[in-house]
């Protein structure tokens, strides 16, 4: 039980400093890390507070607080995910109507250039 | 194309299709003498786009490939902003008649029906279609037919025609993956009408279907989840 409040404590300081040093680089914008630092504060405060542990695990009915540790990473994680998908669908939404603008434009400007070249004649 | 009876065009979204789309354009020009014809190139990676230009279309060229609904609603878009009154989408692999296009805007103009589908299953119409493609049609139509209210016989024909009523809903919202059947759902909770009228198909001319058998358990999967959620999607108050 105590080795792996110690891995969790190292994995969330790991998780931590990771993040913090792909903000530095720009590799990760601000508001995607907020999610990563608060999990990763969150999981190492649990893992050094045998008390809330104990309060976590009799409130789930894990009966275990080791388990009530994975568990709760887990859903830490799951949300985080979820969070993901739904910041990467609205991208796919705006990728897909810039992509059809551009190409709406790209004809636009195709067309009033052949028209340019042949005055009087309609596209039709 | 005539403005007493309502401008159209004719759209053929295509995806690598340098060795059928030429034939398919010179097709549609064939059977609809005068009719503006849209390829639109999912970002082709072969001469789709040069082929088509060849054969006397006009090309809207996507920089990113959007797949099949995002392909076919660009047209849509462009269709809407240049004011055409009627569009009817024909595939860019050969696989659709364009024999069938002039009953498809005949219907369209006569009919109060904002969607016109090219329909294999109804009397006049054919196509061979693999054991595999018919249940996949048959579970749909069953699945479509509490839905819809109605029986649509060929849903997932993409051989359809649209008014610009429809064309205004679909330019701004349309699936953006397998969008046959969706789309009708999006019609139904607008409470607009559509027809199927006979039509045949043929084997497509080249090149291979993207829908493989592990795909079409996907597919299978993913039109139902997309059916669901627009069955409880609230749109706006529907038309009366």
């Amino acid at each position: 039980m105590d080795r792996l409040m110690d891995v969790v404590s190292l994995f969330s300081i790991a998780l931590i400093v990771t993040v913090l040093i792909s903000l530095r680089r720009a590799h990760i914008r601000v508001e995607y890390s907020v999610g990563w630092l608060a999990a990763a504060v969150l999981l190492l405060l649990l893992s050094r507070s045998v008390t809330a542990l104990d309060w976590l695990a009799g409130m789930l009915g894990a009966g275990n607080p080791a388990l009530a540790l994975l568990l709760s990473s887990f859903c830490i994680f799951l949300l985080l995910f979820y969070r993901f998908s739904i910041s990467i669908s609205k991208l796919k939404d705006a990728n897909t109507a810039l992509t059809q603008r551009l190409a709406i434009l790209q004809h636009q400007i195709e067309t009033l250039h052949a028209e340019s070249k042949t005055p009087g004649q309609d596209q039709d | 194309m005539n403005s007493s009876t309502g401008r159209f065009l004719v759209i053929i979204p295509a995806y690598n299709e340098e060795a059928a789309v030429g034939h398919v354009v010179e097709e549609v020009r064939r059977h609809v003498p005068g009719a503006p014809v849209l390829v639109v190139d999912d970002c082709s990676s072969d001469a789709t786009v040069l082929v088509a230009r060849q054969a006397g279309a006009q090309v809207l060229a996507l920089p990113n490939h959007l797949g099949l609904g995002g392909c076919v609603q660009a047209g849509y878009k462009l269709a809407y902003e240049l004011g055409y009154d009627y569009v009817v989408r024909v595939d860019g692999d050969g696989q659709h008649d364009p024999e069938c296009i002039p009953t498809i805007l005949e219907t369209l103009r006569e009919t109060s029906c904002e969607m016109v589908i090219g329909s294999r299953f109804v009397p006049g119409g054919g196509g061979r279609t693999s054991v595999a493609r018919r249940l996949g049609i048959i579970f749909f139509r069953l699945l479509l037919r509490p839905i819809l209210g109605k029986t649509v016989h060929d849903p997932t024909s993409g051989l359809v025609g649209v008014n610009r009523a429809a064309l205004s809903v679909f330019s701004r919202s349309f699936p953006l993956d397998y969008p046959e059947i969706e789309a009708l759902v999006v019609l139904q909770r607008k409470a607009f009408q559509f027809v199927e009228v006979p039509c045949r198909m043929r084997p497509r001319r080249a090149g291979k279907s993207t829908i493989t058998a592990l795909k079409s358990i996907y597919y299978v999967l993913h039109v139902m989840l997309g059916v669901f959620v627009n069955v409880l999607k609230y749109d706006g108050p529907r038309r009366r």
